[in-house]
């Protein structure tokens, strides 16, 4: 294969759906990793004393930080639907469905996200 | 990534979607009652229930999350061999460490 045609061929699967769908399970399984230790030494902050966490949530009505939160329930919608397909993908027989299926992930996190930041308004 | 890395990081994810679906229901539902220390305490301390259910999710979240942050860095980093298992054993040990914490002081404490 020419360079030319590798490059073609390397930019072509990334707007492959599948390709898509693979980066942001990847991505968002990297982000609630990196907040997993933070979420728990905020729930120790109880150990100290219940005002210590009641500070905590305190601060977390104000209206950046509700988007955040927003933004991890996300994460964690995604991240599970993602891998819900990737599952389903490898365990059951291959079929062109599956891309529908991946679409309705993203979209079903989506309005979980959505759902979860207009109830907390 | 070993056979045995790979089934254990599938078993892992297949174990927690009950345990997230009810994580997030109960998110939902605490965020519309509004959360404070007093709500959150209120429903786990002395609850062998939640004690249980968390305690069951943060051991699957910490070998599911360990198992993919070293996946993640055997693929994007030049991590190999020795340094990329201590990078899986310490982050799964820390965040076991503060996943018990977390769940004493909201259950025990």
């Amino acid at each position: 294969m020419s360079g030319l045609n590798q490059r073609l061929h390397t930019a072509g699967h990334r707007r492959d759906l599948f390709w898509v769908a693979a980066i942001v399970h990847r991505v968002s399984g990297i982000l609630l990793a990196c907040f997993l230790p933070i979420h728990f030494l905020v729930l120790g902050l109880a150990i100290e004393r219940t005002a210590a966490l009641d500070g905590f949530l305190k601060w977390t009505e104000l209206p950046a930080v509700k988007i955040a939160e927003a933004g991890l329930v996300f994460l964690l919608a995604v991240h599970l639907l993602g891998g819900i397909r990737v599952l389903l993908i490898e365990n059951l027989t291959w079929r062109p469905s599956q891309k529908r299926l991946a679409t309705a992930a993203i979209g079903t996190a989506g309005v979980v996200a959505l759902l979860f930041f207009l109830r907390a308004l | 990534m070993t056979l045995r890395l790979y089934l254990l990081q599938r078993l892992t994810a297949a174990l927690m979607v009950p345990l997230i679906v009810g994580h997030l229901a109960t998110i939902i539902y605490a965020t519309h009652h509004g959360v404070s220390a007093a709500e959150i305490l209120g429903r786990t301390r002395g609850s062998l229930g939640w004690a249980l259910f968390y305690g069951l999710f943060v051991l699957l979240a910490a070998m599911h999350a360990s198992i993919g942050v070293r996946s993640v860095a055997a693929d994007w980093t030049s991590l190999r061999g020795r340094p990329l298992t201590i990078l899986m054993w310490g982050f799964g040990v820390l965040l076991l460490l503060l996943g018990a914490r977390a769940i004493y002081a909201v259950v025990a404490s």
